[in-house]
């Protein structure tokens, strides 16, 4: 090995180059232990903006998987494919599929058996849900996304099709 | 910090007191051995090139005989180490069952009995009665951590998935530390359970204590603290028994107050930690799965008090 990159100087120096660069791929995710004190403003201000600051991130996204199987979403949705509650893990948004409307779904409920959980999750934690969520249906980063059975792998090419505009309902 | 003991040279109990001449032995050994070594190495360094090669007999002899010798250290090792490990194998006689979960970054407790309602649940500390050997089950809710009180003996990883065992016994009555021994995360560092050895009548008054559901409120702001508490975010991840709050995603606080330590070995238990704890976690444990809380002054007061309460 080592008598052949003697013979050729330039392959050990091309294979150092790629290796370089291949090491400036190595970003890390970004882990923010201390939110902002969670308030009604910093919900408002996300919802006007529409954004998700958690959204495609990997941890993020792992740690709404574990609210959504602590805070019992799976008693009524079960692990995505829906029960007593409607699906998530299709490509049917009842109350819009922004994250915005997702996060108003889980703080202030919606009719017909979904409770609000305004002061019981806090906002960072909501916005981590929403992230996972909306990774259900495919709508965030793949590469965020954690792990799932293979029955339940979301299908890339059945979605857009299907998918409904957010509606306007709110 | 609070006062524990935690050494696997000052042992407390059996399984540590025969593990330390093993310990002891090997460390020896190992020692003699890296010392020959690295003083061939120097010889071998400083001395003069010999005029001729050696014989091709007297190096083969010589790597016959070291050859030798490690296997012959090897073996007293694997036969002291296969004695020792089936002495501790098996308790000598029945004791306590407790099951230990590790969780990022705390450890659930649940005492076994045949009658669910005799069932202890705590979190972060463990009462052992000394002079009797308890079982351990040992499991784990997420990632892989280790069960090790280094006084009383073990160790014994938390596998998720499967349910590993291991017993100890405690013979002095004392407060021994049991860091998790395996990285297991941010705050791997900042998980330690806390082992209490007390005498078996007091251990089965600790024990009587621990079965009672929390004590309903007397005073006013108790009873708002109560409020707070089962109506506000605390609900949503602790238990506390005898209350609506019923949560198993954090620890269960039904007896907080009688607790040394928060945040699993963290912080010494005292109402101005507790108050921190509560509104800003993240600054004390970073990373740890409690989010920081939003309380006014009254609110925070009465829930304080009725934390207090829960001895």
């Amino acid at each position: 090995m080592s008598s052949r990159f003697r013979e050729r100087p330039g392959s050990a120096l091309l294979l150092g180059a790629l290796a370089a660069l291949v090491a400036t791929g190595c970003e890390r995710e970004v882990r923010r232990f201390r939110e902002s004190p969670p308030s009604a403003a910093n919900v408002a201000a996300a919802a006007v903006a529409g954004r998700n600051p958690y959204e495609g991130n990997a941890w993020a996204v792992a740690e709404g998987r574990r609210f959504y199987d602590a805070y019992n979403c799976v008693g009524c949705h079960a692990h995505g494919g829906g029960g007593m509650g409607p699906a998530l893990a299709d490509s049917q948004w009842l109350y819009g599929s922004e994250p915005a409307q997702v996060a108003a779904s889980i703080v202030d409920g919606r009719p017909n058996g979904m409770p609000p959980f305004r002061d019981r999750i806090p906002e960072p934690q909501v916005w981590q849900l929403v992230a996972y969520l909306r990774s259900l249906s495919g709508l965030a980063s793949q590469y965020g996304v954690s792990a799932r059975s293979d029955h339940m792998q979301y299908q890339r090419q059945a979605l857009p099709a299907k998918r409904r505009r957010p509606t306007a309902n709110r | 910090m609070t006062d524990w003991l935690q050494s696997v040279l000052e042992t407390a109990g059996p399984q540590a007191r025969r593990l330390l001449p093993l310990w002891r032995f090997m460390l020896v050994v190992s020692v003699l051995v890296f010392a020959l070594v690295i003083g061939m190495l120097l010889w071998a360094v400083c001395r003069r090139r010999r005029a001729e090669p050696p014989s091709e007999r007297g190096m083969t002899r010589t790597i016959i005989g070291a050859t030798a010798l490690t296997v012959l250290i090897l073996f007293v090792f694997l036969v002291l180490d296969f004695t020792v490990g089936r002495a501790l194998a098996r308790p000598p006689r029945p004791g306590p069952v407790v099951s230990i979960t590790g969780h990022q970054w705390w450890w659930e407790i649940e005492y076994d009995d045949s009658l669910p309602q005799r069932r202890v649940r705590t979190a972060n500390e463990v009462h052992v009665p000394v002079g009797q050997p308890v079982v351990f089950r040992l499991r784990s809710a997420d990632v892989i951590h280790s069960f090790w009180v280094p006084s009383l003996g073990g160790k014994m990883d938390q596998i998720p998935g499967r349910e590993n065992r291991l017993w100890l016994q405690a013979d002095t009555p004392g407060v021994y530390g049991g860091p998790c021994a395996e990285f297991c995360g941010h705050q791997h560092a900042k998980m330690a359970l806390v082992v209490v050895a007390e005498p078996p009548e007091k251990f089965a008054r600790w024990y009587e204590a621990q079965l009672a559901p929390a004590v309903a409120p007397t005073d006013s702001s108790a009873a708002r603290g109560q409020r707070v508490f089962v109506e506000g975010r605390c609900a949503t991840c602790h238990a506390v028994e005898g209350t609506p709050a019923g949560s198993n995603i954090g620890p269960v606080l039904t007896h907080l107050a009688s607790r040394l330590t928060l945040g699993a070995g963290a912080l010494p238990n005292t109402r101005g930690n507790l108050a921190a704890w509560i509104l800003d976690p993240q600054t004390l444990k970073p990373g740890a799965k409690m989010p920081p809380n939003e309380l006014s002054p009254a609110d925070l007061h009465a829930l304080l008090d009725y934390l207090g309460t829960l001895r």
